[in-house]
């Protein structure tokens, strides 16, 4: 459905994406990760015909994105990170302002619309400014205009940015509804790796490159079981001696130590045993995307 | 690869924004009901008739030209209003060539500044003038033509622009000048040279100019400064130009 290959942007002396390759199934929920300013949106920015790449190529639904710019529009609905609804008109006039702009008859429009609306539940507000609702709001109707014109992918560039924690768990089981009831070929960029934990496969990208590929659980098994997260009153000593005990690989992160190793809860209570430096907090955590991110990268997707 | 649905909607949209935004009517009344009620007053008293015209009324197709003049650059401020909100890619990433973005935007903002310029004209009775229905179909047409030659100019500087605050800054330097030196307040002819020399290259100078023709007529100090020929050819002339590089620009820019 998606298929990119040696895909390079180059602006002036920044290259913002280095020769990837993408291939996503119809069907599939292809989720792409990768910290602020590693190309993601560059990556989505080709794929949606708004910028040329500077080699390499780039189809969608079998069209070419540079060449055949509107047959690619066609098949592809977007929600983009920042809100692009008129905040002057109604519901119901955002969307079938959408709806003419895809060349969709009238009656073919206001069936669709009436659908969508009752999927996101704001067919009881179709009527007010977009103006008086709520962020949550303002998305679920981007998300329900991205797929009126019934397109074969859907991109997702960040779709819960900047909201509060239930609503972005709400935002999600409305995308789940509407996968399932579409059947469509999602494509999403986010940095909250816990939202990509659902993803059948996904890209982590950093710096311009593509540096796993494969499905959340595929990922998570190249690493050395659970996390642990250590702060000691001496951390430097502390990992030299961990080092050379238990012979692991010991990283530092913001102001702790963290390694990998199979069986935590048990492995925690041998290394407290007679250990010479105190131990101020330990956690552990079974493997995560963000795991992955940070084996990889030996960085934080967050703060990086 | 021009979609006739999309420009319907995009006009709709421009539409019932305008017809929401209460403030934009009524300035479209207030700001030259001031100039012809206060400034025009005062000057009335120094400047005295001429050929049976009072200055007050001899400002009406400047006022008139004024108000189509800020209606359209308003307008435009539409372009860059979609970019910096990002209403402007929902745009870009529909099915549609740049061209059709770019004519909703000029028969949006073209209706727009004729209607609100018409309104005005319908006050001119108020004013001393007669209005015959010859003169009204004139003054319509008229009307859309200045007003497209406008927008279409505004639409140009707009396509080059990120932010409202650049468009603010050239605005101000352009639309007052533009205004100033139109012959709106004054006739051309009064102006020294070098200032008539700028006169010659403002489409609202043919534009006001062209009003003049069709409400004062006579060839008096406070008569139109062009043929009417010739304001009509720059109008068009001008008009077809800007559309041509508009559309060129929004091709290569987005």
């Amino acid at each position: 459905m998606i298929k990119v290959e040696g895909l390079t942007k180059v602006y002036g002396p920044i290259t913002a994406i280095k020769g990837i390759d993408l291939d996503v199934e119809e069907g599939e929920f292809f989720g792409f990760l990768g910290p602020n300013g590693a190309g993601k949106t560059t990556t989505i920015n080709i794929l949606c015909t708004l910028l040329k790449p500077t080699s390499g190529r780039a189809m969608v639904n079998g069209f070419d994105c540079y060449t055949q710019p509107h047959r690619v529009r066609s098949s592809i609905g977007l929600v983009f990170q920042e809100y692009t609804l008129d905040n002057d008109l109604t519901a119901y006039e955002n969307l079938i302002f959408h709806c003419y702009l895809y060349n969709m008859s009238r009656r073919d429009a206001e069936r669709r619309i009436g659908e969508i609306l009752e999927v996101v539940d704001l067919w009881d507000r179709r009527d007010s400014l977009v103006k008086h609702f709520s962020g949550g709001m303002k998305r679920r109707l981007e998300i329900a205009r991205g797929l009126l014109h019934r397109p074969k992918v859907l991109f997702l560039d960040e779709p819960t940015l900047g909201l509060d924690p239930q609503t972005r768990l709400n935002i999600w089981d409305f995308i789940e509804r509407l996968r399932r009831m579409e059947g469509i070929t999602i494509f999403l960029t986010t940095h909250y790796l816990d939202e990509a934990e659902g993803c059948d496969r996904v890209a982590i990208i950093d710096r311009g490159e593509i540096i796993a590929l494969g499905s959340p659980e595929d990922l998570k098994k190249g690493l050395e079981g659970d996390t642990v997260y250590l702060r000691t009153s001496n951390d430097r000593e502390a990992k030299r001696i961990i080092e050379e005990r238990f012979g692991i690989e010991v990283g530092t992160i913001d102001g702790g130590l963290v390694f990998q190793v199979r069986g935590g809860e048990r492995f925690v209570p041998k290394l407290f045993n007679g250990f010479p430096i105190e131990i101020v907090s330990v956690n552990i955590k079974r493997p995560s995307l963000n795991d992955v991110f940070i084996s990889l990268t030996g960085r934080e997707i967050r703060e990086s | 690869m021009i979609n006739l649905k999309a420009i319907y909607v995009i006009v709709l949209r421009e539409f019932k924004r305008f017809f929401r935004q209460r403030g934009r009517l009524m300035g479209t009344i207030a700001r030259p009901l001031l100039w012809l009620l206060i400034i025009g007053s005062g000057l009335s008293n120094l400047v005295g008739e001429e050929g049976g015209l009072s200055y007050r009324q001899f400002m009406i197709p400047g006022i008139i030209g004024m108000t189509i003049l800020f209606s359209s650059v308003f307008s435009t401020i539409s372009v860059v209003w979609d970019r910096e909100f990002g209403f402007l890619r929902e745009m870009l990433v529909a099915p549609i060539s740049r061209l059709t973005i770019v004519l909703g935007k000029l028969i949006s903002g073209t209706l727009l500044s004729a209607f609100q310029g018409f309104i005005l004209f319908l006050l001119v009775p108020l004013f001393g003038f007669s209005l015959d229905p010859v003169e009204v179909i004139q003054m319509v047409l008229l009307l859309i033509l200045v007003s497209l030659s406008i927008t279409s100019l505004g639409l140009l500087i707009a396509s080059f622009l990120n932010s409202l605050e650049g468009f603010n800054v050239i605005m101000n330097f352009m639309v007052l000048p533009m205004f100033f030196l139109s012959g709106a307040l004054y006739p051309v002819k009064a102006l020294p040279l070098f200032f008539q020399y700028i006169t010659w290259i403002n489409p609202l100078s043919y534009g006001v100019d062209s009003f003049k023709h069709v409400m004062i007529g006579s060839s008096g100090d406070f008569g139109p400064d062009f043929p009417l020929a010739v304001d009509l050819l720059f109008l068009v002339v001008f008009s077809a130009v800007m559309v041509l590089s508009t559309s060129l620009s929004f091709e290569r820019r987005q």
